[in-house]
């Protein structure tokens, strides 16, 4: 059995060097139209993994993770515009704040038992809370938008995030990986069993002596925490912050379809989601493109109807059934 | 300001709110039986909306007239969905659920998108201008017969679930699922029903609601998220409860945009959802949940 297991895992660890591989020497295939696509589906393949910490491992479901992206996004780009502070050192101010958000919106909801469908429209409305008052909020400069100031640079600036996209791209990657070896440990450790018996029967979990309320909190406060990485990224990366764009519920959304159609709660899903819905929207564009075909909407009717085949085709997502076949299916957690 | 002009926005709010109670009242309907939360119900009401603009401009039908025939539509168009798509989901996990709603939304707007164009439609009805004066109150015409409207087909849909056999049978599915499976209900059918229902209730709502406001392809999200803040504010499950969450929510953005800007309105919406969800989660005239 041991043995077995071994062998599976060597598979897996394959599998994830070829990965790694083509992801690392990406840049020196692909053009700088493509590699912005790349950092586009890591991104959300980032995020994803972040959410996926919540909805997939203890299983409670959040509909408002833009609030977490955007608030540290406006912290980093506050910091920095403001101050001169670079990036990583926002991070670290913006960390502790998307947790303590996190914890005020957990201890809110888990304390007066807001779970299920109330618990995502709780995430939801303080998302939708932070759009409204960063729209109106003279300080960031309301619905006009923050700006990061571009200049041209002269070589690639790691410690202030300035630069060509490539260093972006490896900065994205490593934190990809981060994210996953992270989660590879937490789905494993102690805490993780938790998170999994409070999503698989809360009420058996509380039976067994689990304290729910506090390992729902970790769950929300770790996972808003990795999820502020992805807002600092975004706003260095983009180098602007609309309260309506960062804070929109079809941000939120956008971050969760990855993991969706990917495979909640596998450590693939994530990535490969982020792989196939950006691809997708990417082939859309091409095939629109290469028949000229410029209606508006057209694209997004068939990536609805793309996102609707996949769900009533395959409920546990893409990864699980392809990890299937190829032999390397996850214990499943 | 004059005391009449709160009066007067907060009348306006009461007779909007009326509208948008009816269109939460369609969520809770679904919700409350089938156990599925309509992601795409905004959606669904911007169909309805477009439907009244066009036979407006086509044929000058007022909406008013095409409330019923607009709701049976509409009726139609929720059976089919849940008796086809959502069917198979109603057992699946939410987020499951959440994904194929979602992806309904995408199509339903987008396909409007392409149909109408991003910009707004609007209604220029007969008596748009018109309004009642009552002492000190100015009441528009509009938002009363909307408002009026909005009860009447609330008491309509009231009487279908408490009097006819349908409704009880309807009412069973949703107290006891297997029970009403034991006693050879078909719920299938039920739950379709239900949907259209529902549907129904979003159909007229948003044909009274183009009387109001001039709709674009992107406005289901908006909506969507307001009928579920009325609901939970309302009481899932409490048909007279969504009435009064559309009244709370209606006063508190009339009043929250003449004291404030009007951009700021929908957080005070939002504000009393998370009061509301901490300190009374089964809303105000909801039943506790066991």
């Amino acid at each position: 059995m041991s043995g077995l297991s071994a062998g599976l895992s060597r598979r897996r660890a394959v599998l994830l060097a070829l990965l790694l591989a083509a992801l690392v020497a990406a840049p020196w295939l692909v053009n700088d139209y493509l590699l912005t696509v790349l950092v586009l589906i890591l991104y959300f393949a980032y995020a994803g993994q972040a959410w996926n910490v919540m909805m997939g491992f203890a299983g409670q479901l959040s509909l408002g993770h833009a609030l977490y992206v955007g608030l540290s996004g406006y912290v980093a780009a506050m910091l920095f515009t403001r101050l001169g502070v670079g990036p990583w050192l926002g991070l670290l101010a913006a960390i502790p704040l998307a947790a303590a958000c996190g914890a005020v919106i957990g201890y809110l909801a888990f304390r007066f038992r807001v779970a299920g469908v109330y618990f995502a429209i709780l995430t939801i409305a303080f998302a939708e809370f932070a759009r409204i008052g960063f729209d109106n909020w003279g300080f960031v400069n309301g619905s006009s938008g923050l700006f990061l100031p571009v200049t041209q640079y002269e070589h690639n600036d790691l410690w202030l995030l300035r630069g060509a996209p490539a260093m972006f791209y490896y900065v994205i990657l490593a934190a990809t990986a981060l994210v996953f070896v992270l989660c590879h440990f937490l789905v494993r450790s102690r805490i993780g069993y938790f998170w999994l018996a409070i999503r698989e029967d809360e009420e058996a979990a509380r039976a067994v002596g689990i304290d729910t309320f506090r390992y729902k909190m970790y769950a929300v406060m770790v996972s808003a925490a990795v999820t502020s990485f992805a807002g600092v990224f975004y706003a260095f990366f983009y180098n602007n912050l609309f309260p309506e764009q960062v804070f929109s519920i079809s941000r939120s959304i956008e971050i969760i379809l990855g993991p969706i159609i990917g495979g909640i709660g596998t450590l693939f899903g994530p990535i490969l989601g982020a792989f196939v819905l950006t691809g997708l929207a990417e082939a859309l564009n091409a095939v629109m493109g290469a028949f000229g075909l410029e209606l508006p909407g057209a694209k997004q009717v068939f990536y609805g109807v793309c996102l609707l085949l996949v769900v009533v085709a395959l409920p546990d997502g893409v990864w699980p059934p392809l990890a299937r076949r190829l032999c390397v299916a996850e214990r499943k957690p | 300001m004059p005391l009449a002009v709160y009066l007067n926005v907060a009348v306006g709010g009461v007779l909007t709110g009326l509208v948008y109670g009816l269109m939460a009242l369609g969520l809770s309907v679904i919700f409350g039986v089938v156990r599925v939360v309509n992601f795409a119900h905004g959606e669904m009401m911007t169909v309805a909306m477009f439907i009244a603009v066009v036979l407006f401009s086509w044929f000058h039908l007022d909406p008013l007239i095409m409330l019923v025939p607009i709701a049976a539509v509409l009726f139609a168009f929720g059976y089919a969905l849940q008796a086809s798509l959502i069917n198979p989901f109603i057992t699946r996990p939410e987020h499951s659920q959440f994904l194929l709603l979602v992806a309904l939304a995408i199509i339903i707007a987008n396909a409007l998108l392409i149909m109408f164009g991003p910009d707004a439609r609007s209604v220029q009805t007969s008596y748009a201008y018109d309004s009642f004066q009552l002492g000190p109150l100015i009441v528009d015409a509009a938002k009363l017969y909307a408002g009026a409207a909005a009860i009447m087909f609330t008491a309509a849909l009231f009487a279908v679930f408490r009097f006819t056999p349908v409704g009880k049978a309807i009412r069973a599915c949703a107290d006891n699922y297997t029970g009403a499976l034991v006693v050879g209900l078909d719920v299938t059918h039920l739950y379709a029903l239900t949907f259209g229902l529902g549907a129904a209730c979003v159909g007229a709502a948003g044909t009274m609601l183009v009387l109001l406001i001039d709709p674009t392809p992107m406005l289901g999200p908006g909506y969507t998220l307001l009928a579920f803040v009325i609901v939970i504010t309302g009481g899932l499950g409490s048909m007279p409860g969504a009435l009064v969450g559309g009244v709370l929510i209606g006063v508190t953005e009339a009043l929250a945009g003449l004291l404030f800007t009007p951009s700021v309105k929908s957080m005070f919406a939002f504000a009393i959802l998370v009061l509301v969800l901490l300190f009374r989660p089964q809303g105000i005239l909801g039943r506790r949940l066991a």
